[in-house]
């Protein structure tokens, strides 16, 4: 444990009566529901995936203690790889337009030799972030679908019959990845913008009056003291690329059809939480769990660095 | 080359950049808005209208798309607006006061456990709920509260991400000694809270209950595994079960108004105060 003395310096200003009492007390409720509703059954989940415990038709099998049979299970099944894959596939697909598309806006906001008038942009773009994604995903369901709007735009375009764009695995992995890209490439802009803003001007200034081109200022200052915010969005969005759920679960009813190619692994996950198969949904809780530990423990290096004052996310 | 000449050619590529900047603007706006746009005009047409294909203008079945899905007993809208209605307000009244009042005790209060509660509320604020909802489900079972509102209510007390929120913008916006006069003043430590913290904390509690709300309100994961029967169900639960309907059976008119309900409200409360969200995206940088 930390002395108390290093805790900082508030405790020097408080000589005479101690506060310390209330600083528990102010954080208890928070500690107290954390661990009830967050802390235990994580736990639970983790006890319960080395348990065989599901029912067929009316009868329960188990619990029964199989170790890590579950996993076995998983994994020989391959399910599970496939449908990491499928997530993983989806998740590039949108955010490699997310991350260039971002990048560009934001260095396009910030540049002042360009004048651009920018909040009503700026307000537009982040806007599909704050729209329900179950909704979004069925109005796209409902605009591509094989008699809908886009479709009737396509055959007013000269198209000999409508696309049918969920029977096929790449138009329906592209829609996912489509609706992932409008939801976030918004707020991502936002924190470029907010990271470039937090580069010392001067060092752009220095670099101009020593003749540098745009795209070397870009690609030499902006890139490197842009890199762990960068990294931060990146890493931030895998984990939320692992958690995809609404919009492939609305769009493709469940299924992730055509062949299970635009399954997630939430999508996967649900489904064992619905037939109440509770070992398999412990296993693959945790095996996600590792997963995001994993990419968050990077997270976590760049947020915390951030309290040294060693660069990180620029307030 | 002399500095004059360079200088205006410099000015027209700087022009012509503008017109391309701009000119990218407003195709990536176009895209934006496009889908909302179809949703907007189809949510004004009856049934027969939208199947004969697209249309650039608005029809004129709004009230009874509206009248039709209202009085829908498949679907009970009117419940399902109302519960994600008070499920989202008070996860954004209690996710912000006890975020505050979490982010108070660590920023205010030197104790033995300071750090060690920072560093796990860091650690934890990246773990989806997703992965502990088996275990969740299994305690809401033995607690027996299947199919009630308050496992999606209480639980937002601990919200690690709306904590972070405000730990940050304590920093930079609640000297200690504010407090200190407080206590001079003959305040308790809750009073000093609630009296003149949280009024400090005004901005950062108002960009945190929206994008709270929010969350809330598109929240689909959970809800669904949780409330079951017909009248407690929120929107998101609503919408998807337009989905698993017929749906070539359904009439579009209604699809489309069930989604202009979910989204146009979000959308209007949005634009009214874009620029404050905004700025609060930035400020808060880890909010999603």
């Amino acid at each position: 444990m930390v002395p108390a003395s290093a805790l900082g310096n508030t405790g020097r200003k408080l000589k005479s009566v101690s506060y310390s009492k209330w600083g528990y007390i102010f954080i208890a409720p928070f500690f107290l529901i954390y661990t009830l509703f967050s802390l235990v059954p994580l736990i639970s989940t983790f006890y319960n995936s080395f348990f065989e415990n599901y029912r067929v038709g009316l009868e329960q099998i188990g619990p029964k203690f199989v170790g890590f049979n579950n996993y076995l299970e998983l994994i020989k099944q391959g399910d599970i790889i496939k449908y990491f894959s499928n997530t993983m596939i989806i998740w590039l697909l949108g955010f490699i337009p997310q991350i260039l598309v971002s990048l560009l806006l934001a260095v396009w906001f910030t540049d002042l030799t360009l004048r651009l008038k920018t909040s009503f942009f700026k307000s537009i773009i982040y806007m599909p972030n704050l729209i329900m994604a179950s909704a979004f995903s069925m109005l796209f369901f409902a605009l591509f679908s094989d008699n809908g709007p886009i479709n009737s735009i396509l055959l007013n375009l000269g198209l000999e019959e409508p696309y049918r764009f969920l029977s096929n695995t790449g138009s329906t992995r592209g829609l996912i990845a489509f609706m992932n890209f409008l939801m976030w490439f918004g707020n991502t802009t936002i924190l470029l913008m907010a990271g470039i803003m937090g580069i010392d001007t001067s060092i752009f200034e220095s670099a101009q009056i020593d003749g540098a081109k745009g795209y070397q200022i870009f690609a030499r200052i902006t890139m490197p003291l842009l890199k762990p915010i960068f990294l931060y969005v990146l890493i931030t969005s895998m984990i939320g690329g692992l958690q995809m759920f609404d919009v492939p679960q609305i769009l493709t009813n469940g299924t992730g059809n055509p062949d299970r190619n635009s399954m997630t692994l939430i999508m996967f996950l649900n489904k064992h939480l619905y037939s109440k198969n509770v070992g398999m949904a412990g296993a693959v809780s945790v095996l996600l769990f590792i997963i995001t530990a994993i990419m968050s423990a990077f997270v976590f290096r760049i947020v915390s660095g951030n309290q040294k004052g060693t660069g990180g996310i620029k307030q | 080359m002399t500095l004059a000449v360079d200088k205006s050619q410099g000015n027209m590529t700087l022009k012509i950049k503008r017109a391309f900047c701009y000119f990218v603007l407003i195709l990536i706006t176009f895209i934006c808005l496009f889908p909302f746009y179809i949703l907007l005009i189809n949510s004004t047409r009856s049934h027969p209208d939208i199947q004969k294909g697209f249309s650039i203008l608005p029809g004129g079945s709004v009230l009874f798309n509206l009248k039709n899905v209202f009085s829908n007993e498949e679907l009970p809208i009117l419940n399902g607006i109302l519960n994600s209605i008070l499920i989202s307000s008070l996860n954004a009244l209690l996710s912000t006061y006890f975020s505050a009042m979490t982010a108070f005790g660590i920023h205010a209060y030197s104790f033995r456990l300071r750090k060690a509660a920072y560093l796990f509320i860091l650690l934890v604020m990246m773990v989806p709920t997703q992965v502990s909802a088996l275990g969740f489900i299994r305690l809401i079972t033995s607690f027996n509260l299947m199919n009630s509102f308050i496992p999606l209510i209480v639980p937002s007390i601990a919200a690690p991400i709306v904590f972070f929120f405000m730990k940050q913008y304590m920093e930079s916006a609640l000297p200690l000694e504010i407090v200190e006069s407080s206590r001079i003043d003959g305040a308790n430590e809750f009073r000093t809270f609630n009296q003149i913290v949280l009024p400090i904390m005004k901005p950062a509690i108002a960009v945190q209950a929206i994008f709270s709300f929010v969350a809330s309100w598109n929240n689909y994961f959970l809800p669904s595994l949780i409330l079951e029967s017909a009248k407690k169900k929120t929107l998101p639960i609503l919408i998807a079960q337009l989905r698993s309907a017929d749906y070539l059976k359904f009439d579009m008119g209604q699809v489309y108004i069930l989604i202009a309900i979910a989204i146009f409200p979000v959308m209007i409360a949005y634009l009214i105060m874009s620029k404050f969200i905004v700025r609060g995206v930035a400020l808060g940088s880890v909010k999603g």
